[in-house]
């Protein structure tokens, strides 16, 4: 009793079923899609929705990068990588430039992608509302009403409170002028990428059993007041102490002596600019 | 150098699943899929019910690969069954029809058709056995043509099958029960749609029977203890195989003699009796009785009692009670999701960690600030 894997794992009708529900989130930006979830071969919430949309739309020719906060070699990344090569066969790669399909956890790449390319975001949880509002049942209502008035109380409930707006990753977006969107547990760094971003977005949430997207050149923009700008992460001041880049989102590291280091989160980005670097360097040196 | 996600993770990861392999085989034993299969019984059953897929082969070989931990050889189970094209749905399944091992009622001294104990653990002492420490292949065979003599002298065989009767329906005889007519629309099947709420009451029982045995026996206990408005008494448990049947899927004509007859599984279901108060046309309280039903794959008592007693729960939504939100125990009890979200938090979480890290630092600056 032995059976050989399907190609990209799910059955025909399933993937089918899946780039429906693709098609339905493309044409309402913003609206999360439910559908049928299937069962992984990765345990839920670890990337279970990317997977599904990644598998779903693979063809043969596509070339696949998988990111995982940030870095081509993180574990999770690469247990992705490998189920999606040994079911499909696709090439993958850890250039930004070079992928047509990237799926990414927390993270949009530094470099700007294009519409020949699509991102797919994991997501663990969809519901930007779900903070204020524990139904599903509730929450359903309130989007198909425009009803987004705890969203914004939230933020207004951090300014009494702190002074400021106090969200992290995952700050909620307007989709649209329609939707309000979470824009999965990305860095509030990342959320302008999104903005009438070249590449078609996916974002897909296993355990939660929702599609949604951002098609490419759609409106998005992070909830904020006029008096309280969105704010993103700062590193001001602060540059990779690998590359040299400033402008980007950035790890902290301790060193030894307990000082703090910051180095680029994106890593194939910051190989990128090494490389490129030392090929400087060497080209100077010989001239 | 801090903990961050660095180049090396393809070969970390392999030489942690080849330490994998090494913890499974270092004893250097092997356990038979066989032996799994005829001396885990109840382990097979739960695997079974959890994953939503009937196959005692593939649920012992997912129980030798998980090294025996029920979440993984669920999930693997889970995972395969994505692969597996559905194309038929069966007939319904009649539950009278079962061929009965087990039946009992608490209800009831006198069920008509007898209470049958079957095979359990309820009447066992449960003391350790040592004895199974040298136990041997010769003295269990003797041990079972004892056994099967012992009853060929005994038991009678028999020309018909006998089903044994709902006790319900007696009941319903006697205007103890509320009569329903049989709803022919067809089960919502949550495998292929996402359950939406307010669920129907075919969705509900799905997830309930899918859930995690512990989390539905958690739930259910909870809902009985306090949490909960219901005190059932369980009218019926049955243990047995039921038939299924598929209709031909071209043939525009149906006749029950054309079925095809495809196996049949082993099941438990438990009907629990649940008195409720209604108020009835002059809005005087009364008291009537209602149905909680459980089912399961295998032998798996409790769970579908469990499961009863939550079906019951939610047919009656209570604001105050967790029991009786629907999206409360739906949510919560499935094996794969619950056990798969709790296990991404090993996941690393350096990005938004660092981004909450910025906040509480602003914010912190910021109150500094106005102190001063």
């Amino acid at each position: 009793m032995k059976t050989n894997t399907h190609f990209a794992f799910l059955d025909e009708g399933s993937k089918k079923e899946i780039r429906r529900t693709m098609l339905k989130a493309v044409a309402i930006p913003g609206y999360q899609v439910p559908f049928a979830s299937r069962e992984m071969p990765i345990a839920r919430g670890w990337g279970t929705g990317g997977l599904q949309i990644t598998l779903s739309i693979l063809g043969k020719q596509d070339v696949l990068k998988v990111i995982d906060q940030g870095a081509d070699e993180s574990v999770n990344a690469v247990s992705i990588k490998k189920l999606v090569q040994e079911t499909t066969g696709v090439e993958v790669t850890d250039q930004t430039q070079e992928a047509s399909v990237i799926q990414s956890r927390h993270r949009i790449p530094e470099v700007a992608l294009t519409k020949e390319q699509i991102l797919v975001l994991q997501v663990p949880e969809p519901e930007p509302l779900r903070n204020v509002e524990a139904s599903e049942y509730v929450t359903k209502r309130l989007h198909s009403e425009d009803e987004y008035s705890g969203a914004w109380l939230m933020l207004f409930e951090q300014i009494m409170k702190y002074n400021k707006t106090a969200t992290d990753a995952d700050h909620p977006v307007y989709v649209n002028d329609r939707y309000v969107m979470a824009p999965s547990p990305i860095p509030r760094f990342d959320n302008p990428k999104m903005h009438q971003s070249e590449s078609l977005i996916l974002l897909g949430a296993g355990r939660e059993k929702k599609i949604y997207a951002v098609p490419p050149y759609t409106d998005v923009k992070s909830l904020a007041f006029d008096d309280y700008p969105f704010t993103v992460e700062s590193f001001e001041g602060e540059h990779c102490h690998l590359c040299g880049a400033t402008d980007v989102f950035m790890d902290e590291l301790i060193d030894s002596t307990g000082k703090s280091l910051y180095q680029c989160n994106d890593t194939s980005y910051c190989m990128a600019r090494l490389n490129e670097k030392e090929k400087l360097e060497v080209e100077s040196s010989y001239a | 150098m801090g903990y961050v996600a660095v180049k090396g993770g393809t070969m970390a990861i392999e030489a942690s699943i080849k330490r994998l392999t090494y913890d499974r085989l270092k004893g250097e034993e092997i356990i038979e899929i066989q032996t799994i299969l005829s001396t885990m019984r109840a382990l097979v059953d739960q695997v079974m019910s959890e994953s939503s897929l009937y196959s005692p082969f593939l649920a012992a070989l997912a129980i030798k690969q998980a090294e025996g931990s029920m979440e993984e050889a669920v999930f693997l189970m889970r995972a395969h069954r994505s692969t597996l094209p559905r194309l038929y749905y069966s007939d319904t399944v009649q539950p009278e029809s079962m061929l009965v091992e087990r039946r009992i009622s608490a209800s009831f001294k006198d069920i008509p058709g007898g209470q049958l104990l079957g095979s359990t653990n309820d009447y066992t002492h449960r003391l350790l056995d040592f004895s199974l420490v040298n136990e041997s292949p010769m003295q269990n065979k003797q041990w079972l043509q004892d056994y099967l003599k012992s009853l060929e002298n005994n038991v009678e065989t028999s020309d018909s099958v006998t089903y044994f009767p709902k006790i319900v329906d007696y009941l319903r005889k006697e205007g103890l029960f509320e009569e329903y007519e049989i709803d022919h629309t067809p089960p919502d099947d949550i495998t292929k749609g996402s359950l939406q709420f307010p669920a129907s009451r075919s969705a509900r029982l799905q997830v309930l029977t899918r859930g995690q045995t512990g989390a539905v026996t958690a739930l259910g206990y909870a809902a009985l203890r306090g949490y909960g408005q219901v005190h059932p008494t369980v009218g019926e448990v049955r243990v047995g195989e039921l038939p299924i049947y598929v209709e031909h899927p071209n043939e525009v004509e149906q006749d029950d003699e054309d079925q095809f007859y495809i196996g049949d599984f082993k099941m438990t279901e438990v009907e629990s009796f649940i008195p409720i108060t209604k108020k009835d046309e002059n809005n005087e309280k009364e008291l009537e009785f209602e149905i909680g039903y459980g089912v399961c794959y295998g032998q798996n008592e409790t769970k579908a009692i469990a499961m009863s007693i939550l079906d019951q729960c939610l047919e009656h939504p209570e604001w105050e009670f967790p029991t009786h939100d629907e999206e409360f125990v739906l949510l919560h009890i499935d094996a794969v999701e619950s056990t798969g979200f709790i296990s991404h938090l090993k996941l690393p979480h350096y990005v938004t960690f660092q981004s909450k890290l910025d906040s509480i630092r602003q914010i912190k600056k910021g109150a500094q600030k106005d102190e001063n």
